[in-house]
């Protein structure tokens, strides 16, 4: 499939690893640290490569994640290639600075190892973090296992910076379940990574006193509209973006990478659609269940902000049933994020599936090859009963649901 | 000053020129006006030292009115001035 001639080493290394690992390789300028479980150990593993002398980065040891965007958007307003990285409670702490990074166009990547938000209070992973700031303006990557991790955060800066895009990135990957399991990565050259991402020469810097700007003026009634405006263009434009430096990606290096993810889908009657790992487990239940004769398939979101629902009104349209598996909730909305999404991305199409909202794995709660058969089958059945049609619940929780 | 389109505005939010708050009339932010009875005036100046916008008009020591594009109204000069000769009085009546 892969025209790529590329030498790539194959390397036994964690999520956070990995995801260290390309940010090795990016050498940005900046990077801003504060811990926090479960993505400690990303910086701690890059905070060795600035010890060892591996990159040319600043450090900025700060105190909180609010100073983490902080130093970062600086950072970044300044002229440098900045980045940090956080998980759940730290985003959410970060989340007035998260939303003026996006406000004022200054393309930052950040690797969020996603966690649930307490409370009640917890470490393990769900998408509530990252979900809680899918309307910040940032685009927003999920990644299944550590290869798409340590690929996801090289695209992300060449898509950050893109001149049509000029936006912030964050890369999700699931806490512990990826984050903290060794696997194999295949790890590009350095120089292959350096080139592909390329140097950072960006049209406006803070620091150039030779041509003095103002970065985060007063905007009132008079302008704040026009410049939400063209955030607002520049999200939905950066889809093209994307979808190119995919492409160049596979081209480079043998994997190509789109929008979603499809598996099995040609023919498929029931499909799960989901975000993260639990993808993986759900392909090993596609091909159980189609050598049993079903005719199943799955569709893995990757990029959730834009979200690109003309394309995903076209995957499912032809679907007798659908499955949307969503690791958090809105709490008073319907159902999950991804449900949310899906239930208006089919509001354009005529002949659609049944719809069904499981949301699951909230603090890391178990999902297994079982779980996943359960609900392939729970949305058959709800397709032949129409018991269960367009209903938003949880799945794996105890008591009547 | 024409104000500019959505895709015309420099990206972000960002201002490009150094110094050019110098145009953004404050002025407008104005709800009562300070009007000065120069018959009562005695050229203390007390308006101009605690006026917080530099907006009292001062020629060879002489007060001669307002910078009505920066000042903002709010009224310190009329309550200060000595003579009492500064009263603030309804924009709306100016327009």
């Amino acid at each position: 499939m892969s025209t790529a001639t590329i030498k790539k080493i194959k390397k036994a290394l964690t999520g956070n690893e990995a995801g260290a690992e390309a940010m090795r390789q990016i050498d940005p300028d900046v990077a801003a640290v504060f811990p926090i479980t479960p993505q400690t150990e990303l910086m701690h593993a890059f905070a060795a490569f600035v010890a060892d002398g591996k990159v040319g980065t600043e450090l900025v040891t700060v105190e909180s994640e609010h100073s983490a965007m902080s130093a970062t958007v600086g950072a970044a307003a300044a002229g440098a290639r900045a980045m940090t990285a956080t998980s759940a409670n730290g985003l959410a702490l970060m989340w007035e600075i998260v939303n003026i990074c996006s406000a004022m166009r200054l393309p930052v990547v950040m690797p969020v190892i996603n966690r649930a938000i307490s409370g009640p209070l917890n470490i393990h992973c769900d998408h509530s973090d990252m979900m809680g700031s899918r309307d910040t303006g940032w685009i927003q990557i999920f990644s299944e296992n550590s290869q798409e991790e340590y690929d996801n955060i090289i695209q992300a800066v060449r898509i950050a910076e893109n001149p049509n895009v000029l936006l912030p990135v964050m890369v999700g990957s699931d806490g512990f379940i990826i984050s903290h399991a060794l696997e194999t990565v295949e790890i590009y050259e350095d120089a292959e990574v350096k080139e592909f991402v390329g140097e950072y020469t960006p049209d406006r810097t803070l620091l150039n006193t030779g041509k003095p700007m103002t970065y985060g003026p007063l905007d009132l009634q008079d302008y704040y509209m026009e410049h939400k405006m063209a955030e607002h263009n520049a999200i939905h434009n950066a889809g093209k973006v994307i979808l190119e430096i995919g492409k160049e990606f596979g081209k480079k290096f043998g994997t190509e990478y789109g929008f979603f993810d499809t598996y099995k889908m040609e023919d498929a009657e029931y499909a799960i659609i989901c975000i993260g790992s639990t993808a993986g487990t759900t392909r090993v239940v596609v091909d159980k269940m189609r050598a049993e004769g079903k005719k199943v398939g799955l569709i893995k979101i990757r990029v959730f902000r834009p979200f690109p629902f003309k394309e995903l009104a076209e995957a499912v349209k032809n679907l007798k049933g659908l499955a949307v598996l969503d690791r958090a909730d809105t709490f008073g909305g319907r159902g999950g994020p991804l449900y949310i999404e899906m239930k208006s991305a089919l509001s354009d199409v005529k002949e659609k599936p049944v719809t069904r909202n499981f949301i699951y794995g909230l603090g890391g709660r178990d999902i297994n090859t079982t779980d996943i058969e359960t609900i392939y089958n729970q949305i058959e059945e709800t397709v032949k009963t129409g018991k269960g049609a367009e209903s938003f619940s949880y799945f794996g929780v105890r008591g009547d649901v | 000053m024409s104000l500019k389109s959505w895709n015309e505005v420099p990206l972000g939010g960002v201002i490009l020129e150094a110094g050019n708050a110098k145009e953004y009339k404050t002025g407008d932010w104005r709800s009562q006006r300070p009007v000065v009875d120069k018959e009562k005036c005695i050229n203390c100046l007390t308006c101009f030292i605690f006026c917080p916008d530099s907006a009292i008009k001062v020629e060879n020591g002489i007060m001669i009115g307002y910078d009505y594009d920066f000042c903002k109204g709010c009224g310190i000069c009329a309550n200060e001035c000595p003579k009492k000769c500064i009263t603030m009085k309804p924009e709306a009546d100016f327009r």
